[in-house]
């Protein structure tokens, strides 16, 4: 049996805790958080330093045996989802936070490092680490810089990728591989750039240099109400014409802030068809100034209602409503859907009719919850996984979404990746060349396709089955119909 | 337009049959940077005009052949900017040659590089092939991020034809001081200073005197002013871009001029006396004729690497020697676009 001998192999330099093979130790490992997909692994294998990592990839390219790299299992996408026949290569161990350089604002982490962790650790340094997903407390960095992670300060702070200088990183059949650097850049091509995102494709990450930032001495946030969805979806276009760049701009609609309100009593407006909330921070001087902007600015675009901040206490208060969004919605349903299509942000309001359209078609009810400012949409299909009818509709639903996205200029996925998810949608935003550029970018680090196989990045094959067509941008069918 | 795209794709087919090289051009502003040129000329510059502009949306998305002067002028008219402030060098630099030749200018250390602006991409690669990465969309994580890693790849690895980068608002309001201080203090205040959340857009130190240009509200500028001490300099404008376009004093010379890009912190270099310091530290231009494998050790040593920016003569090995795996890995990279290998042959590296 392969999974015996590899058992065997492995078993040769790891400790047998660090090998699990049997049916319920593997169990937990068989999903990441988008739970409708499910695959018990050959085994999974917990190393504790990059020379076991090193030494398992070395087996495991020897063998020909598929590894999916794994940091806490927090994606939505099926990114960590196992693979027949293939390994989970668990992260979680390499937990360590080597160094911190207060004077040169950075940190070298391990890639099971949470999130959080590092933030946490700056902070006798009055420093943290910007990106925070709202996993935070429980993603890893690695996982983090594997599928580029936002979070909602990206509008000012950047994602992942502009937050990192560099990353160790351990190639399929086992040499280390050092891209970027401790300067602002390296040299060649920017092969940061391009491992940062790659879902677990190209390498295995064993390290991480990220950047910290001063922590923020003042922020104050504004909760707006809007009785018109295309109201307030212009005034975050109005905010950001003004010239102002918000720490954070998010919407919710009135499915979201009741679903929140029910939940938490965060004091979200029932009654208005959409809230935002707009964060600035700084100094005390300039969030002064910026608040009082953009409360002016919100003013003028028909905000009904507005509350700001005075506190601490009332700005954790009022961003506490829109971190529950996702739990307050599992609340209402036995499960949910989570989409992650990112749109030109003028697109917002025609998007959201059609998506309530669509949400009467397939029968299931729909709330959105966007980080306006980057125009990254979060619609939550709610279901009931028990039904397989509702579990079908759930998809095409959420497939519909994707569609539109991409026909309104945007794309299928803003922060969560494509991992197993959306692998079809694939077909319909890229066309064949595209397509065989990224599979030869994977062949280029990865020739046997052993990293993480069949995520992300669909076979034509696979897209040739899908039979969905895709749309090349400027060539339109019907290119006379407004497509906002 | 699609006429002059025609026209491209057989010069890329017909280079292809007759097994010849293209040299990508567009205003040739950057021909000194990188190794010896070669190949037949492909000129860029009749691809040109801006496409589409929103300042809504914070995106622009031009053409290759764009003057980047004419993006400049169209982003100020609505108080936006390409916040990594790219250098020119000469007034008729276009987009394609600054997103391939991926250079920031005084502005990269406080908001970013142009690949972190870069939202997406049209090329054509080395069999001709229409490709588009990315989009107009601020996140966008669907498939490998082609895009920002055709950021300073030097045309090796296609035409890029059209791009859509997100712009930023103007700063509120800018000011520019200076400091008479020597090096190491000038490094390791900028480094405290940054993580003390002072807002300096810009900074450089030579001889003896270290500039800072801070960014934000007016009246939080007049209280740093209180702070921070200092004189204020009134041709800031002038000087910045003396700073980004290699026009100030310093960099008017015919000695080699190395550019070492390093760790913020280290310590100023002792591999040669005329140094101009930027990006907080992280950036250290040095002038003179240095040993390669001594600018190179001295690099390696603060974590980062050296490229001899600008020579009259050793235009073989300019940029850091990459270690022999790095090495491979590029060279199937560049086959995976250009598998006939046409453009730009050796610019980057003499291995492809």
């Amino acid at each position: 049996m392969r999974a015996e001998e590899l058992v065997s192999r492995l078993s040769r330099f790891l400790p047998a805790e660090a090998i699990l093979h049997e049916e319920a130790l593997l169990r937990p490992y068989e999903c990441d958080a988008l739970s409708i997909y499910r695959h018990v692994p050959l085994a999974v294998v917990l190393p504790v330093n990059e020379i076991e990592v090193q030494e398992i990839l070395r087996v495991c390219f020897r063998m020909q045996i598929a590894v999916v790299a794994r940091g806490a299992g927090t994606g939505l996408s099926g990114g960590a989802l196992p693979v027949p026949n293939g390994i989970v290569l668990a992260l979680t161990k390499l937990n360590q936070i080597l160094d911190i350089d207060p004077l040169a604002r950075t940190a070298r982490v391990q890639p099971g490092v949470t999130n959080a962790a590092i933030s946490e650790a700056a902070n006798e340094f009055g420093l943290y680490y910007a990106p925070d997903p709202s996993s935070q407390i429980a993603c890893s960095i690695g996982g983090n810089v594997a599928e580029n992670s936002g979070g909602v300060h990206c509008l000012k702070y950047g994602l992942t990728l502009q937050n990192i200088l560099s990353l160790r990183t351990v190639t399929i059949d086992g040499e280390l591989l050092t891209v970027g650097s401790q300067g602002l850049d390296a040299p060649g091509y920017d092969l940061l750039a391009l491992m940062t995102g790659s879902e677990g494709l190209l390498g295995v990450i064993t390290e991480v240099t990220v950047k910290l930032l001063p922590i923020p001495e003042y922020a104050q946030v504004v909760l707006a109400a809007f009785d018109d969805v295309a109201q307030a979806g212009q005034a975050v276009a109005n905010i950001i014409s003004a010239g102002i760049i918000p720490a954070g701009l998010e919407m919710m609609d009135q499915g979201a802030t009741r679903a929140v309100e029910a939940f938490i009593h965060a004091g979200y407006p029932l009654d208005a068809a959409a809230v935002l909330l707009c964060e600035s921070d700084g100094s005390r001087d300039d969030v002064e100034t910026e608040i009082s902007r953009i409360m002016q600015v919100m003013r003028e675009s028909g905000a009904t209602q507005m509350t700001c901040s005075q506190s601490e206490a009332e700005r954790l208060q009022l961003w506490s409503g829109r971190k529950a969004a996702f739990p307050a919605v599992g609340r209402l349903a036995s499960d949910y859907y989570c989409m992650d299509g990112t749109i030109p942000r003028k697109a917002l309001a025609a998007v959201l009719n059609r998506i309530a359209e669509l949400s009467a078609h397939y029968r299931l009810a729909c709330v959105n919850v966007f980080h306006a400012g980057d125009g990254n949409l979060h619609p939550l299909i709610m279901f009931d996984a028990n039904h397989p009818d509702e579990l079908r509709r759930a998809e095409e639903f959420g497939g519909a979404i994707l569609e539109l996205c991409i026909a309104v200029g945007g794309t299928i996925t803003g922060e969560h990746g494509v991992g197993t998810e959306k692998i079809n949608h694939m077909c319909i935003q890229f066309g064949t060349a595209e397509l065989k550029t990224f599979h030869g970018i994977k062949t280029a680090f990865d020739r046997y396709a052993l990293l993480n196989p069949g995520k992300a990045v669909p076979t034509l094959q696979r897209c040739a089955e899908f039979g969905a067509m895709h749309v090349k941008r400027g060539q339109e069918k019907f290119p006379e119909l407004p497509r906002f | 337009m699609d006429a002059i795209l025609n026209q491209y794709q057989e010069l890329i087919g017909s280079a292809v049959a007759r097994k010849t090289t293209l040299c990508i051009r567009g205003g040739g502003s950057k021909e000194f940077y990188g190794n010896s040129l070669s190949g037949e000329i492909f000129d860029t510059n009749a691809y040109c005009g801006v496409v589409d502009y929103d300042p809504g949306e914070l995106v622009i998305t031009a053409r290759c052949g764009t003057p980047l002067s004419e993006i400049e002028t169209t982003l100020r008219a609505n108080d936006q900017m390409l916040a990594f402030e790219p250098p020119y060098f000469a007034p008729n630099a276009t987009l394609g040659g600054c997103i391939a030749a991926g250079l920031s200018g005084p502005r990269r250390a406080s908001t970013g590089a142009i690949r972190d602006y870069l939202l997406g991409v049209r090329m054509l690669n080395g069999l001709g092939e229409d490709l588009y990465f990315g989009g107009r969309v601020m996140k966008n994580v669907a498939g490998y991020d082609v895009t920002r890693f055709l950021a300073g790849s030097l045309g090796t690895l296609g035409v890029i034809l059209q791009a859509s980068l997100k712009v930023l608002p103007l700063p509120q309001y800018e000011m520019t001081l200076n400091f008479e201080i020597d090096a190491a203090s000038a490094i390791a205040k900028l480094n405290r200073w940054v993580g003390l959340g002072i807002p300096i857009s810009a900074s450089c130190h030579v001889d003896k005197h270290l500039t800072v240009r801070l960014s934000g509200s007016e009246s939080r500028l007049a209280a740093l002013r209180q702070t921070l001490g200092g004189e204020r300099v009134a041709q800031d404008v002038s000087f910045w871009k003396a700073i980004r376009d290699h026009t100030h004093d310093f960099f008017q010379t015919d000695q080699p001029l190395w550019r070492l890009s390093i760790k913020s912190s280290a310590p100023p270099l002792k591999i040669s006396d005329k140094q101009l310091v930027e990006w907080n530290g992280s950036m250290r231009w040095c002038q003179g004729g240095l040993e390669p494998s001594t600018a190179r050790r001295v690099a390696e040593t603060h974590g980062g690497h050296a490229t001899l920016f600008r020579s009259n003569d050793n235009k073989h090995s300019v940029f850091h020697p990459l270690p022999l795996l790095m090495l491979n890995l590029h060279k199937r990279l560049k086959q995976t676009f250009d598998p006939h290998l046409i453009f730009n042959p050796g610019r980057m590296y003499p291995e492809f």
